[in-house]
């Protein structure tokens, strides 16, 4: 496609230019991985812009798995791609070091939730000042599609024919774990991602914005295990883009406020996820406290 | 050799390992000779059984342990007890008169009766400083330090209590020289 | 502390070590028996405006301090042998990436829990090989209260000259055993400081960066990866570059490797003069070790006595001449026999016999001689 017929090309073009590196695209077609890299690139931007925020100041942080290669090597900025799960203790160690790093986690929910889970409550209890954007596609994607600890209960994976598991609500675990800054979204909500970006990345505090996310290789085959409750239009749906489907069918719900428990439903029945920022507080950082004892 | 091996037991919170600490310090940085300090204890804080040593030398050490001491310094039965058996002959046993009911013990050892715990109680008015008067009847009888070392050691060691503390040590002092002339009365 | 003489254990030894060379950084989790350089540091950090964070683990503690870093800090942490398990997927991170550090391990006797409190040195080898892949580690072996603070300035200047993580190999003897500690003034001991970039383009070029080492913050749009890469920082997977890290990394070993003999931190001999047989130690099992050989040669037996320093890289070709000639290597260890294979492969035409010990307890002097007679 020409840049002539394509309105966005411009646009694609400066920030391409400005923030990405040259490389070729290691996500499958039609991964959400492309929407929040380019929602990433425009709430940084947009700081940029807003003078709020240096580019050299912002050290993006990851672990393994397909989320970890958003930043790295795509970002074109300082980034730390580290082992699998240790992301935000790799990033605690250099946000204390250096506090005037802006650093920004991207991880999956294998990588956060189940290896990772410990440093994750961890740092949403020292409240240490960074944010984690926690890519969740509810399955494993890059080492082929077993079950994940957000996998929902019944589906099929390539560990288990029928996932004997509920799946883990990971903003509630935020939220009770203490971050200061919690939000939901999905690949479909590209501007309330970019503005919880945007508001994450300036938060004083620890942030944690979990991105609901298509994983259309593998997790899209869960929906299979809907197909008997869809209506013969959306199998046709399914079977044209199983990820925007798969997006669709998990009726997202923008709650517009703040909420102690957001709701997260993944059952054949029900499949609604609240949707929203649901806290947003300004409490003493770690950097503080350790500063502190300076005196 | 010069090698001298100190045995201190007693139990978790006595301050028993503080006392080797001091011991150590003293011999090293203020005798200028050289002391190895190590301590074992159980894995409660207090109230278990709690062993620290000390060696003083002349030359460098090098087994950091003591296996067959010549000072022992027993703040409770147990530790009394348990290691009674490895003292060399000719070796010394200082023991609180009230916390230690001593029993028999191999030939050629001097045990010497030290009521530090009741002198901490009733003169210092603090029994936390039980160990210190021990500290410093231990100075009066072995000699295996100088009582100017030990101050200076026990100063540094408590600095906000230095007074009360140079105090049970001059009284440990006391009842060490006390105690040194009664065992030559019975003899 | 200020220069002067101290009575204190190993661990604050090693604490007063990190911070003379500069150390402002320390990750860790409490763990007997290098418990007492975490409290220190944690004591001293603030005191330096340094910092000091206690980690939800040790996988965790080894994370934070890559992180601090290559955000420009000088870092350590501290640890025993379960710790240490769990620090050797991130130490193998270091070593790929190249990141100046110090990790302490202060081993106990296991495996697993084991005697918690009680020294040991059956990590050795975990420290040589503890990590999946290749690596070519640096690791010291001190025997006194003072090398705990001599070894540690050291592995911290090793570290930044190498741009390499190297280790302390204590044990729970020397770490918490009180000895006189003589503190030297600043700048009687040479500090290493991290050499910053001489170029503004790190990122282009054939070669990897010859120990020079960038930071976050400075705009350099830095990549660093834990998987294989170009000297770029991308990921490639291709055999060159892999093979070109791999060996690199075993250079800079070997360097080092020269480096420590030529300041004499690879070996220590004594009566080696015209002697039969030897007594081959390092760390506390060295202490007992030397005391047998005096006690012997006393009795006019003619045994010689050798102390390795350094670890790793195994000091093969100073040993080898060490041993030329001789009759009979007797190799002191407190596990089952780990470093007398090393020994065994540059002993020349000599006997070597292992003399292990497990249980928690340092040899005796008196084992020792017992086996060296029998």
């Amino acid at each position: 496609m020409s840049q002539q017929t394509n309105p966005l090309g411009k646009q694609q073009e400066y920030y391409r230019k400005r923030y990405l590196r040259n490389l070729p695209t290691a996500f499958c077609t039609g991964c959400g991985n492309g929407s929040i890299l380019g929602s990433f690139v425009r709430a940084v931007d947009a700081l940029i812009v807003e003078k709020k925020l240096r580019k050299r100041d912002i050290l993006c942080v990851s672990g393994i798995g397909c989320s970890a290669w958003i930043p790295s090597p795509y970002f074109k900025g300082d980034t730390l791609h580290t082992t699998h799960g240790r992301a935000i203790a790799f990033a605690t160690g250099a946000k204390i070091m250096n506090p005037k790093l802006n650093v920004v986690v991207f991880t999956g929910d294998g990588d956060g939730a189940a290896i990772g889970g410990n440093h994750l409550i961890h740092a949403a209890r020292r409240n240490i000042p960074m944010t984690v954007f926690l890519v969740n596609n509810m399955i494993y994607g890059m080492t082929g599609g077993q079950s994940a600890p957000t996998t929902p209960l019944h589906v099929r994976s390539t560990t288990y024919q029928r996932h004997p598991e509920p799946p883990f609500d990971l903003c509630r675990l935020a939220l009770g774990a203490g971050a200061s800054y919690v939000a939901r979204w999905t690949t479909f909500h590209v501007d309330d991602i970019i503005a919880s970006m945007k508001e994450a990345l300036l938060h004083p505090g620890f942030a944690f914005v979990e991105i609901i996310s298509q994983c259309p290789t593998y997790a899209a085959r869960f929906f299979n295990e809907y197909k008997d409750a869809l209506t013969p239009k959306e199998q046709e749906q399914f079977q044209r883009s199983p990820g925007a489907w798969m997006l669709k069918a998990l009726k997202g719900k923008r709650t517009g406020k703040e909420l102690d428990h957001p709701r997260y439903e993944l059952t054949l029945k029900d499949r609604t996820i609240e949707l929203g920022v649901f806290i947003r507080e300004e409490r003493i950082t770690l950097t503080e406290t350790l500063q502190a004892l300076w005196k | 050799m010069t090698r001298t091996e100190i045995r201190l037991g007693g139990l978790g919170g006595q301050g028993i390992i503080k006392s080797a600490v001091i011991i150590g310090e003293a011999a090293t940085i203020h005798d200028g000779k050289q002391a190895v300090q190590t301590a074992s204890y159980g894995p409660e804080s207090r109230g278990s059984a709690c062993k620290a040593e000390v060696i003083i030398s002349d030359q460098p050490i090098d087994y950091p342990l003591v296996l067959t001491p010549q000072i022992m310094v027993a703040l409770s039965n147990d530790a009394f007890h348990k290691y009674k058996e490895d003292l060399r002959e000719g070796g010394i046993v200082i023991i609180d008169s009230d916390l230690v009911k001593a029993g028999k013990i191999k030939a050629g050892v001097q045990v010497y009766h030290v009521p530090a715990a009741a002198a901490a109680h009733q003169v210092l008015k603090n029994p936390l400083v039980t160990n210190v008067v021990m500290l410093g009847a231990f100075t009066a009888i072995t000699k295996a330090v100088t009582p100017g070392a030990m101050r200076k050691a026990i100063a540094n060691a408590f600095p906000k209590y230095k007074e009360l503390n140079l105090r049970a040590f001059d009284e440990g002092m006391q009842l060490g020289q006390e105690a040194m002339e009664q065992s030559t009365r019975k003899k | 502390m200020r220069p002067g003489v101290y009575f204190v254990d190993g661990g604050i030894a090693c604490a007063e070590g990190a911070l003379y060379a500069g150390c402002r950084f320390f990750a860790g989790y409490p763990i007997t028996p290098a418990t007492s350089i975490v409290e220190w540091m944690a004591e001293r950090l603030p005191q330096e405006q340094g910092y000091y964070v206690q980690m939800e683990d040790e996988i965790a503690s080894m994370a934070a301090i890559i992180g601090a870093s290559w955000a420009g800090g000088k870092a350590m942490t501290a640890t025993s042998g379960p710790g240490f398990s769990l620090m050797q997927e991130n130490l193998g991170y270091a070593y790929l990436t190249e990141t100046p550090l110090v990790v302490v391990d202060a081993q106990r006797s296991g495996p697993s829990t084991g005697q918690a409190t009680m020294p040991g040195q059956q990590d050795v080898m975990q420290a040589r090989y503890g990590t999946h892949g290749d690596i070519a580690p640096i690791a010291f072996a001190p025997w006194s209260v003072q090398e705990m603070f001599d070894f540690t300035v050291h592995a911290f200047n090793y570290s930044e000259q190498f741009r390499t993580p190297v280790l302390v190999m204590a044990d729970g003897e020397v770490s918490y055993m009180r000895e006189p500690l003589q503190i030297p003034k600043q700048g009687a001991l040479p500090i290493t400081n991290r050499r910053s970039l001489t170029s503004k383009h790190p990122r282009t070029g054939e070669i990897f960066l010859r120990y020079e080492m960038p930071k976050f913050g400075d705009g350099h749009d830095l990549l660093v990866t834990g998987s294989a890469h170009r000297p770029t920082g991308v990921r490639d997977y291709s055999p060159r570059y892999h093979r070109a890290t791999i060996h690199w990394l075993f250079e800079k070993q070997k360097e080092a490797g020269k480096a420590l003999h030529q300041e004499g931190l690879d070996v220590e001999s004594r009566h080696l003069d015209h002697a039969e047989a030897v007594i081959v130690s390092f760390g506390a099992a060295a202490r007992p070790s030397y005391q047998a050989v005096l006690a012997a040669r006393k009795t006019g037996e003619s045994i010689g006595f050798v102390r390795l320093k350094t670890l790793w890289p195994f000091p093969e070709e100073q040993l080898a001449r060490l041993f030329k000639d001789l009759k009979r290597i007797f190799v002191v260890e407190m596990n089952m026999g780990m470093m007398v294979r090393e020994i065994e492969r540059v002993g020349c035409e000599a006997q070597v016999i292992g003399i292990p010990k497990v249980g928690g307890e340092i040899h005796r002097s008196s084992e020792i001689l017992q086996q060296i007679r029998g």
